[in-house]
């Protein structure tokens, strides 16, 4: 990455001029993904308030969840990495009990059970679980001699599984898909072999009749549907082809901003949550696409160089995993809402409207930064 | 497998993971770029269709309806407007329960079965977000009894709606007709898009004729709609263009004395203006009231209209077929004295019977004892029976189909009103092919005095007189006189002649046409007119009377026995045609009245008031000027 070098090496060379800027990194805050991150949310919130129809109120709302997902951030920042490598299985441990709770509470109430009251707070056991499930596999492989052996892999599977399989039965199959992915670019990154993950691969599609038979039936329609969106035209198949027709509408210059027609008259339907980036192609068009998918980058590119300068095998497999899955959440959702992926469900992290999930990305990018702050700068 | 190194070796670790993130970064830009070649894909190379995609969602069509075209009279008189009325509309997509709504609604406003199934019907042509009429007429105590329930009612509104009114009512209804709901029948034969806001489509009389004049052309406004149908703005409006208006020629205040003459009795008065062919009254009575099928007929008002032994809903001007009994005289006469089968002075015994050679059965004369010597003048005054019985075998049924369908009989008239019927000339063929038999000499004499098959509309009986009155000269009758466009072009309707009767001796006119004066002159003292019609008219005026029997021809003995205490429906039908004044003719008329002697009265009525009274009356105000405007 010449150019975060670049960024990186020119932040070094002239010393921070204000106060404010010393001050966050006393906090364990990196200022370049800071600014990115900023970057992002005042881009979201710009395209919804649009998407919202010109809605203070949802605004501020959002705002609010913001800030509270920024303090997240910075109470995570100021936890050293070494702490969370001691929690870890604790972490996990605790989280998987929720989980377990949830579910037995979904039995109950005999619906989809995501939610978890606790009085004042109401929250998703599953969000926590983004974070645990590779905090738990860092630890585990952090100690171990890389690349992991067949075994170790073996558990780390396992360790992935339950956790997925538990919150698909929820059903949140968005939610176990991005767990299970954020697994997986942890053992990835630690370096097991390309065979092994071909045949993984291949084991995958042979196991797709059976998983096919254990989906639901609003799963199956969706992928269905995916697959050929005009099966459905009004039902499943109607939010991928209007989506498709906004942003397809919006052309290069797009229709302006708050002058989108398919999402103001309601043709698009999420049009604040999941298929705000509808929103954005057909009010932006391509250029706001192409700024989002910048910033997108810009973000992506910090985290990895963040990770590459890691100092132990535990932050280097947490940090990626947290930066790639961020990459992969924000590529399903617009790979859903342009019409070359399934419908999941996955909103669009920090531009989507949405309280929790804001939360646990922040957090994990707190973590990011908790790691990129305190290491040992040791002269070489 | 390589073996395993229990000892961690830090730098080798962080070499694998620098590999592992440069695949990492691969990965990502790989998947930038195909995010990146689908935008490109939708938004740049799609674009064109996607646009024209997201327009149609959001811009709908909607229909606008065109006012109707006015009707006028020939004096100016409205005879059908629009009138602003409060219809009770429901918008589907508004109202949650339709059958649920209505239900309620029931309970505080009086809503006829009717009206629902045809609003049934409408919701199937309409979009879930327009409008449709359940009861088209609400009073001003509905509308405020509506109004206090209103917000039990969501998607149900009050609406504005120009409906058809015919203000003379019942005196018009044989000629205008009226509009009613449209049905998918109706929407068959007409440009289905141009009714797209149509509620009302013409169904009888002129109203059914001139439907395409009077409907106008439909408007649009494109409208920007939500998902939920709901209309966000108007983008664009084009306005309709109202129908045209129509004069008529009929004369209302006649049509409404040729009715009031008629009184109960079921009957038709024809009258048309020779020199033209123009149609100042065309009168079936007993008539309705169309006003009550604009706004939906209720069922128990259309079964008493549909029951009703005097079925007021047929036209009998132009439906009703009728013998036309002695009426015939003149015609017959014509051909007699024109074919020189008979000549002025050619002269019969009557002794009040007629009989075939060879045969036993006796056609009687209607004056028991007969007429004595009769020539052809005495025989149309006096309308003799047996001289032309004798008449009818010298002509054979040849000649005398003839003359009928030189006069137009047995065939429509042509006039511009629907479901026109064409009367009845039978000829040999005819009766062998309908009646499975042979021609009989006997069917050619009781032709002679206008019985047996043959068959009449009224409003041929008048284009006939009129032929008579004009000596020849035939027009074809119509009741439009005038269209104007919107844009107040005029266009007037020209009288048209149709080939017109040519005889070989002139003066065999005046001969028929003086005799039909003495069937009303006062110094003749048998003129069969005389009595009904009177003879103290103020004008000189050419008659002829006509007694149709309704029962079979061998009661007819008894028939001079007078009428009154045989049941209604078996007594004779009147008939009675007429001309006046016979030199410069401006009237010529056709009455029949079914079951009652009373034509000549109707007719004498109806020659007064347009030759003595509304004469006096039109040179006091001056002639009437066409308004084109709408």
């Amino acid at each position: 990455m010449p150019l975060l070098d670049r960024i990186k090496s020119s932040q070094q060379a002239r010393p921070l001029p204000g106060v404010l800027l010393r001050l966050l990194m006393r906090l364990h805050i990196d200022i370049p993904l800071l600014l990115g991150l900023l970057l992002l949310m005042a881009f979201g919130l710009f395209i919804l308030f649009s998407a919202s129809n010109q809605s203070f109120a949802l605004v501020s709302k959002q705002i609010s969840n913001l800030i509270i997902a920024l303090i997240a951030m910075f109470i995570f920042a100021q936890i050293p990495p070494r702490k969370f490598k001691t929690w870890a299985p604790w972490i996990f441990g605790a989280t998987l009990t929720l989980l377990f709770a949830v579910l037995v509470i979904g039995a109950i109430s005999k619906g989809a059970q995501r939610w978890l009251n606790l009085g004042l707070i109401r929250f998703q056991p599953s969000e926590i679980m983004k974070l645990a499930v590779p905090i738990l596999l860092a630890w585990y492989l952090g100690d171990k001699q890389l690349p992991p052996s067949l075994k170790e892999i073996g558990v780390c599977l396992i360790i992935i599984a339950i956790p997925a399989v538990m919150i698909a039965k929820q059903p949140d199959l968005g939610t176990a898909l991005i767990i299970t992915i954020s697994g997986i670019i942890v053992l990835l990154l630690a370096g097991i072999r390309w065979k092994l993950f071909a045949s993984f691969f291949v084991l995958m599609a042979l196991s797709l009749p059976i998983l096919w038979h254990l989906m639901h039936s609003y799963q199956r329609n969706r992928v269905l549907t995916f697959l050929n969106p005009e099966r459905d035209p009004l039902g499943s198949g109607y939010h991928i082809i209007q989506s498709k027709i906004a942003i397809g509408s919006g052309g290069f210059f797009g229709k302006g901003w708050l002058n989108g027609t398919q999402s103001h008259l309601h043709f698009l339907p999420e049009h604040a949550t999941d298929f705000i980036f509808a929103v954005c192609g057909e009010e932006l068009g391509l250029i706001g696409c192409t700024a989002l998918l910048v910033v997108l980058i810009y973000i992506v590119g910090r985290g990895l160089y963040i990770s590459n300068h890691a100092q132990d095998t535990f932050t280097r497999l947490l940090s990626g995993s947290l930066i790639l899955t961020f990459f992969v959440s924000f590529f399903v959702n617009i790979g859903m809402v342009i019409g070359i992926l399934p419908v999941v469900g996955l909103p669009l992290p920090l531009v989507s409207y949405g309280g929790t999930s804001m939360v646990t990305l922040l957090a994990g990018f707190g973590i990011i930064m908790s790691i990129h702050t305190h290491r040992k700068l040791l002269t070489s | 497998m390589p073996k395993r190194l229990t000892i961690k070796n830090p730098q080798q670790e962080k070499r694998l993971y620098l590999r592992r993130l440069i695949v990492a970064s691969l990965a990502i830009f790989v998947l930038t770029i195909i995010l990146l070649t689908r935008l490109i894909y939708l938004q740049l190379i799609k674009n064109d269709q996607y646009v024209t995609l997201s327009q149609q969602n959001q811009l709908e069509l909607l229909p606008i309806e065109p006012n109707r075209g006015l009707i006028y009279d020939r004096n100016g008189t409205l005879v059908a407007e629009n009138i602003p009325v409060f219809s009770l509309d429901i918008i589907p997509d508004h109202a949650k329960n339709i059958p649920e709504t209505i239900k309620k609604l029931r309970k505080i406003i009086n809503i006829d079965p009717n009206d629902i199934q045809q609003f049934y019907k409408l919701l199937k042509q309409h979009r879930k977000f327009e409008p449709v009429p359940l009861k088209i007429k609400l009073s001003e105590q509905e509308v405020a009894k509506f109004y206090i329930d209103q917000y039990r009612f969501p998607g149900v509104i009050v609406n504005a709606r120009m409906i058809r009114k015919y203000p003379l009512g019942e005196d018009l209804a044989s000629v205008v007709g009226y509009v009613g709901r449209i049905d998918p029948i109706d929407l068959q034969n007409v440009d289905s898009a141009n009714y797209s806001a149509s509620n009302f489509i013409g169904k009888t009389g002129i109203e059914k004729y001139y439907e395409n004049l009077l409907h106008g052309q439909v408007g649009y406004q494109q409208v920007e709609v939500d998902a939920g149908g709901h209309i966000v703005r108007t983008v664009n409006k084009i306005p309709p263009t109202p129908g045209n208006n129509l004069h008529l020629t009929i004369d209302s205040k006649l049509q409404a004395v040729a009715n009031k003459a008629l009184g109960k009795e079921r009957g038709a008065v024809v009258a048309i203006q020779p020199k033209t062919g123009e149609i100042l009254a065309l009168v079936s009575n007993p008539s309705f009231d169309p006003n009550l099928f604009v706004k939906g007929i209720s069922s128990k008002d259309y079964s008493k209209l549909q029951g009703s032994p005097d079925k007021p809903l047929y036209n009998r001007t132009i439906r009703g077929q009728y013998p036309l009994a002695s009426t015939i005289k003149p015609f017959i006469a014509l051909q007699g004295l024109d074919s020189n089968t008979v000549t002025p002075d050619y002269t019969i015994w009557d002794p009040g019977w007629f009989q075939l050679p060879n045969s036993q059965h006796v056609y009687r004369d209607w004056k028991r004892g007969g007429h004595g010597y009769t020539n052809i003048t005495k025989a149309i005054i006096v309308s003799c029976d047996t001289y032309f019985y004798n008449l009818a075998i010298a002509l054979g049924i040849q000649k005398i189909d003839d003359i009928l369908e030189r006069f137009g009989f047995g065939s429509k008239t042509g006039v511009d009103m629907p479901n026109e019927l064409s009367g009845l000339v039978p000829t040999p063929a005819w009766k062998a092919r309908y009646q499975g038999n042979s021609w009989f000499k006997g069917d050619t004499v009781i032709s002679g005095i206008g019985q047996g098959y043959m068959l009449t509309t009224p409003i041929q009986l008048a284009v006939a007189t009129a032929t008579l009155a004009n000596r020849g000269t035939r027009y074809k009758p119509f009741i439009v006189k005038t269209t104007a466009t919107p844009g107040g072009q005029v266009a007037h309707t020209k009288p048209l002649q149709l080939d017109p009767v040519m005889l070989q001796h002139k003066k065999n006119w005046n001969i028929i046409i003086n005799a039909m004066q003495g069937v009303v002159k006062s110094t003749d003292p048998w003129g069969t007119g005389r009595l009904s019609f009177g003879n103290n008219h103020a004008y000189s005026v050419a008659a002829k009377t006509g007694t149709a029997q309704v029962r079979g021809q061998t009661e007819r003995d008894e028939n001079e026995v007078g009428q009154s205490n045989i049941p209604k429906r078996l007594r004779d039908n009147s008939l009675f045609i007429a001309f006046a004044p016979v030199h410069h003719p401006k009237i010529a008329i056709a009455v029949v009245v079914e079951h009652s002697h009373i034509a000549g009265i109707v007719a004498r009525k109806v020659l007064d008031y347009y030759l003595l009274t509304e004469k006096k009356h039109h040179a006091a105000t001056g002639p009437h000027k066409i308004v084109a405007t709408s």
